[in-house]
């Protein structure tokens, strides 16, 4: 005897709602999915009538979904909305070719226009080039920093009122559950606005999938045969995330109401006064919103450009002391003071040749240690701490 | 006696599957019914590829993917006690993060 569904009591039911755990049938599930994100946009004024909207387009489930359900919902509901995709293209070989492909099939299948910028055009580096040089650990740092600014740079140069973004529910739980093991007040505080980056100088970012399931986002797309882009990026996948991911899901498999319960906290959550916050300012280089005198993208780029690609991985505190230290061996203080251990005097030779190697010259930095330096970028290194006054 | 069964595995499961999306299969059940559980199980030992940690924990599938009978949410059926018929078409849909 087969279920039937608890809204129209008539067909059968096909899913049991995660969030309610009643059972709907197919299209009764469509008009509960759809009704629900176009609460979400109604309660939060998510949108302004003849606001040009960027869907932050990756090919895969959550913004082919959000693409469909936007484009539906304009329509539906006339929100008098320009909505267009806007694509990030990694440069990652063989991941993001195929979700690209996956993307342009979405214009055509929605008719929205598609816009593609990469980071080798944004940034004069594609992931590719990046992990070639830093290697497969740290990569997903620079890839995560970058991405974050490209949709913005990228908005910015179309002239966008919003973007929107596909996070959905249990994306949302995941960064809560992530920032507190971090410690992370400031990103606890702001990861759980369904509007960010809300000031004068930056585009906001919604997230119309805030309360919406992961399950029935895939369901609906399953459901309704979107076409979706799905595999693992070929680059080390986020570990901590998938700590994070796996613990959620282990919880949800007990306690239903998890995601949803993990979110309220996080709404409700408030820093007590007196707490210790960093100020939001604007990065000194290229002007977008940053936490440091420098955003940590340029930060990055900076390290990329000048053969020293591990500055800024890691805590700000590090960098700090990373930066402190090539711009300290400019003044060798080591006790052979004639000898080419300090790096301003480094020779074009290999640095086993430093006589100071053994000794403990605090300024015989790890960097001639390690056997990612090569010879012949010693030169390149060497100007690292001639120039190392404007790296920042 | 054979049971036949169709497997699909979606949403990225497929890389666990020799990126085979669909897969027509029959299983040696004796006189016995077959279920869920057992069907996991026998994907276990003659279909699953790699990495058996991405679609099992312990006895179920990993929490987080989808399971579906004829298009049914497994959820609705008695999820591992759900018995298979003959010909029934088992999806399991994968999620990642990021989409």
């Amino acid at each position: 005897m087969p279920l039937l569904c608890s809204i129209c009591k008539d067909k059968r039911a096909l899913l049991k709602r995660p969030k309610t755990g009643t059972p709907v049938c197919k299209d009764c599930f469509y008009w509960a999915f759809e009704c629900e994100i176009h609460h979400t946009i109604q309660t939060a004024n998510l949108f302004k009538r003849g606001e040009k909207v960027a869907i932050g387009a990756s090919g895969g489930k959550d913004s082919t979904v959000l693409a469909y359900v936007l484009k539906t919902l304009n329509e539906r509901y006339d929100y008098g909305l320009n909505l267009f995709l806007l694509s990030i293209d990694e440069g990652i070989t063989g991941y993001r070719d195929d979700s690209l492909e996956t993307v342009k099939r979405n214009q055509q299948q929605y008719d929205l226009p598609l816009k593609v910028l990469s980071y080798q055009d944004l940034y004069g580096w594609s992931m590719d080039a990046i992990v070639k040089q830093i290697g497969r650990k740290n990569n997903c740092t620079f890839c995560g920093v970058f991405r974050r600014q490209a949709l913005d740079r990228g908005a910015m140069s179309l002239g966008v009122d919003k973007i929107a973004t596909g996070h959905n529910a249990d994306d949302v739980a995941e960064t809560i559950i992530m920032n507190i093991l971090r410690g992370d007040i400031a990103r606890l505080q702001r990861c759980t606005a369904i509007i960010t980056g809300d000031d004068p100088s930056g585009i906001p970012r919604v997230k119309p999938f805030k309360y919406t399931y992961e399950k029935e986002i895939v369901a609906y797309a399953y459901f309704k045969k979107l076409d979706y882009f799905s595999t693992e990026c070929i680059y080390a996948p986020n570990a901590y995330r998938g700590h994070a991911r796996a613990y959620l899901k282990d919880l949800e498999a007990i306690r239903s109401s998890t995601i949803i319960d993990i979110i309220h906290s996080g709404e409700m959550m408030s820093v007590k006064e007196g707490v210790k916050m960093p100020v939001q300012t604007k990065c000194k280089k290229c002007g977008y919103i940053s936490s440091n005198e420098f955003c940590k993208a340029c930060v990055l780029l900076e390290g990329l450009n000048k053969g020293l690609p591990r500055l800024g991985v890691g805590k700000t505190s590090k960098v700090n002391q990373q930066l402190k230290q090539v711009n300290d061996s400019k003044s060798c203080e080591c006790q052979n003071k004639s000898t080419k251990c300090c790096l301003n005097n480094v020779p074009k030779t290999a640095p086993s040749s430093c006589p100071n190697r053994s000794k403990n010259c605090e300024n015989h930095d790890a960097k001639f240690d390690s056997p990612s330096v090569k010879d012949n970028q010693m030169d390149k290194t060497t100007k690292i701490c001639l120039t190392n006054s404007e790296i920042l | 006696m054979a049971l036949t069964v169709i497997l699909e595995f979606l949403g990225g499961a497929e890389f666990l599957f020799g990126h085979v999306k669909h897969h027509t299969v029959s299983i040696e059940k004796g006189e016995n019914k077959l279920n869920i559980s057992q069907l996991l199980m026998w994907i276990k030992e003659n279909l699953l590829q790699e990495r058996l940690e991405l679609f099992m924990q312990g006895c179920t599938v990993r929490p987080g993917i989808l399971v579906l009978v004829n298009d049914v949410d497994w959820s609705l059926l008695g999820e591992l006690t759900y018995e298979i018929e003959e010909n029934d078409r088992i999806t399991f849909i994968s999620t990642l993060h990021g989409g």
